[in-house]
């Protein structure tokens, strides 16, 4: 790492050494490339599905409860088998991961932009001000995630943006925790110092000087994040204090299965819970493998 | 000592206090509880009597300073659904849920440190990389999940574990547990192992990543160099310091095994508070969600203080008088 910090970084080395530090570990190459696959197929899903699974006219409860791999009665195949509504599964699940990413994402980015923008301020302006923050900060870290959400939704009432707003509240505080320790770091070195010398404002120095420098952990912070948001959103719209049933996320159809699952129709629940684990898991194999490859003092 | 834990527990009071605003705040400014309980058909007059029986008419702040009184004098107000006092019905059910949180604490530390040690001496192996590769697996399982697929597996499929339910209970010192008969314990089991899993997950990470770092220090090496066998050096040397922090996740993490354990006892049926506070919260049963969240709080508060204690006593170089 010392030998190759001391010829000077291009952008473009940079990102190529970057690349070539990720590929190192095939299992998350793999596991990036079924990101990106899911990320494609839940932005596609309404173009791609055999139905839309929502689509009440398309719906024939003679359907209903196929196992996978049956035929409908106009002879259209089911792969992953039909729910009691006789809804296509693969296509309930496609609409599901869009539905379960759509709120993830706008989660984590609320998260991301409140906590990187709170973290910032805590380590420059020090004092009473980073106290206070940090005070907020490790009561939410304190508190488990589940129960803050389920209290923030008593409070907030149901519906998707509630979601998001409860998801976004109690991510923020460790993209805030991450931002400040990184900046902690930075404001100390010359280049800030000579960024004050030259007059710069406080502003410019945190957004232009800071910020870009405190990314690389933001980046490791927010892919696990997400992970997480997925994960919780899918837990408390499973327990039936989540998205409205309106819009069926990967929660919401595990839990529609639940129903049928001891009655042994186990792929109403198994292939939506299939889904998500993927989903997570490799969202969490590549957070794994960037903090390895964004980490200075990574033993490598 | 006796200092730090006196600052600990007026800190601990404040606390308390400041949840209690917030929680009551919180959780009595939204909806209308009136509207679930009385019959659609009730005239204004009938529907004015239960607001005033509530004390729904009065200001918020009269409201809280009625609720703090009484909850001075372990009052914290009747359920708006059963009429029982809601602190009653959730300490009735709290055994069954510590009970389970314990279990399962019991399990994530029986398998969790042999592997993580077992994974962490041996990074290059195969079986210490399956063993790595297998936590981010069971870190990346929602909850739920987990609970769902082991009833299908254990339950449906095979149907060697009942599905859900607390089973036989046998009375021990007036408290009911599962704990004593077989059919309880087999009851007890897949919940248990479903709480269990994240955090074996968590203790395999975290004792791996220890083991990793502390076993090139010089003092390992020396040990070693004395001829100590490596049974001592493991047993000792090594042990002693990965504990620390584990000890402090340990405690973190029991806190948040009672909070994950409102999924596990949805999924398996388990009655404890878990399940009672998802129950309230389907109703707007806001005495019994108040009652819930100030409980967690003091639980959260004394195991935090019970981890600070135990910390200092692993590790002579921190000194309680000094934390703030």
């Amino acid at each position: 790492m010392t030998g190759r910090a001391e010829t000077p970084a291009t952008a473009d080395t940079g990102w190529r050494r970057l690349a070539g530090d990720f590929a190192e570990s095939p299992p998350a190459v793999v596991c990036l490339g079924l990101v990106l696959l899911i990320l494609g197929l839940a932005a596609a899903a309404p173009w791609i599905t055999p139905q839309n699974p929502y689509d009440l006219a398309q719906l024939d409860i003679l359907d209903g409860r196929l196992p996978p791999g049956s035929e409908s009665f106009a002879g259209v195949p089911y792969w992953l088998g039909t729910d009691a509504q006789g809804r296509d599964m693969l296509s309930a699940i496609l609409y599901g991961i869009r539905t379960s990413l759509l709120v993830a994402l706008s989660a984590g980015a609320l998260a991301f932009a409140t906590g990187l923008g709170l973290g910032l301020i805590a380590a420059y302006a020090r004092g009473t001000v980073d106290a206070l923050i940090m005070r907020v900060v490790d009561l939410m870290l304190g508190f488990p995630a589940i129960l803050t959400t389920m209290i923030l939704i008593v409070v907030l009432g149901r519906g998707t943006d509630k979601v998001i707003l409860a998801l976004a509240v109690v991510q923020w505080a460790y993209f805030a925790r991450t931002a400040r320790s990184a900046a902690l770091v930075e404001v100390e070195k010359d280049y800030v110092a000579a960024a004050r010398g030259l007059g710069a404002s406080h502003g410019r120095i945190l957004l232009r000087h800071l910020l870009p420098n405190c990314l690389p952990p933001m980046i490791v912070v927010g892919t696990v994040q997400v992970a997480n948001a997925i994960s919780l959103e899918a837990t408390l719209s499973f327990l039936g204090i989540g998205l409205p049933v309106t819009e069926p996320s990967l929660g919401l159809l595990i839990a529609n299965g639940f129903k049928y699952l001891l009655s042994g129709l186990y792929w109403i629940s198994v292939f939506p819970g299939i889904a998500l684990l993927v989903m997570v898991m490799s969202i969490n194999i590549v957070g794994d493998q960037l903090r390895e490859v964004l980490n200075p003092h990574s033993s490598r | 000592m006796a200092v730090f834990i006196i600052r600990r527990l007026l800190q601990s009071l404040l606390v308390v206090f400041a949840m209690s605003v917030i929680v009551f705040v919180g959780v009595f400014a939204i909806g209308n509880p009136v509207d679930i309980f009385i019959s659609p058909t009730a005239d204004s007059i009938e529907y004015d009597r239960v607001v005033r029986q509530l004390g729904l008419d009065l200001p918020l702040h009269e409201q809280y300073l009625r609720f703090l009184g009484n909850a001075l004098q372990g009052d914290l107000g009747n359920s708006f659904i059963t009429g029982e006092p809601a602190l009653g019905m959730i300490l009735q059910r709290m055994p069954a849920t510590l009970e389970l949180a314990v279990f399962a604490m019991l399990i994530a530390v029986g398998i969790g440190i042999p592997l993580g040690l077992w994974a962490g001496l041996h990074p290059g192996t195969l079986g210490g990389q399956t063993i790595a590769a297998g936590s981010i697996v069971g870190f990346s399982l929602p909850n739920f999940w987990q609970g769902l697929m082991l009833i299908l597996i254990f339950a449906v499929t095979l149907g060697w574990l009942p599905s859900g339910g607390r089973g036989d209970t046998t009375d021990v010192f007036g408290i009911r547990t599962s704990l004593g008969s077989l059919d309880g314990l087999s009851h007890m089991l897949l919940p248990a192992i479903n709480l269990a899993i994240f955090k074996t997950a968590l203790l395999i990470r975290l004792v791996r990543a220890g083991t990793r770092e502390i076993i090139r220090q010089d003092y390992i090496k020396f040990a070693r160099a004395k001829g100590l066998s490596e049974r001592r050096v493991i047993g000792v040397h090594l042990l002693k310091n990965i504990m620390i922090p584990v000890v402090t996740v340990l405690g973190m993490e029991l806190g948040s095994v009672i909070a994950f354990a409102v999924v596990t006892e949805t999924v398996f049926a388990w009655p404890g508070m878990g399940k009672l506070i998802v129950d309230s919260i389907y109703v707007l049963d806001r005495p019994v969600i108040v009652a819930y969240l100030l409980i967690i709080v003091v639980l959260f508060i004394i195991i935090n203080m019970v981890v600070d204690i135990l910390y200092s006593a692993l590790d002579p170089r921190v000194r309680l008088g000094s934390l703030r």
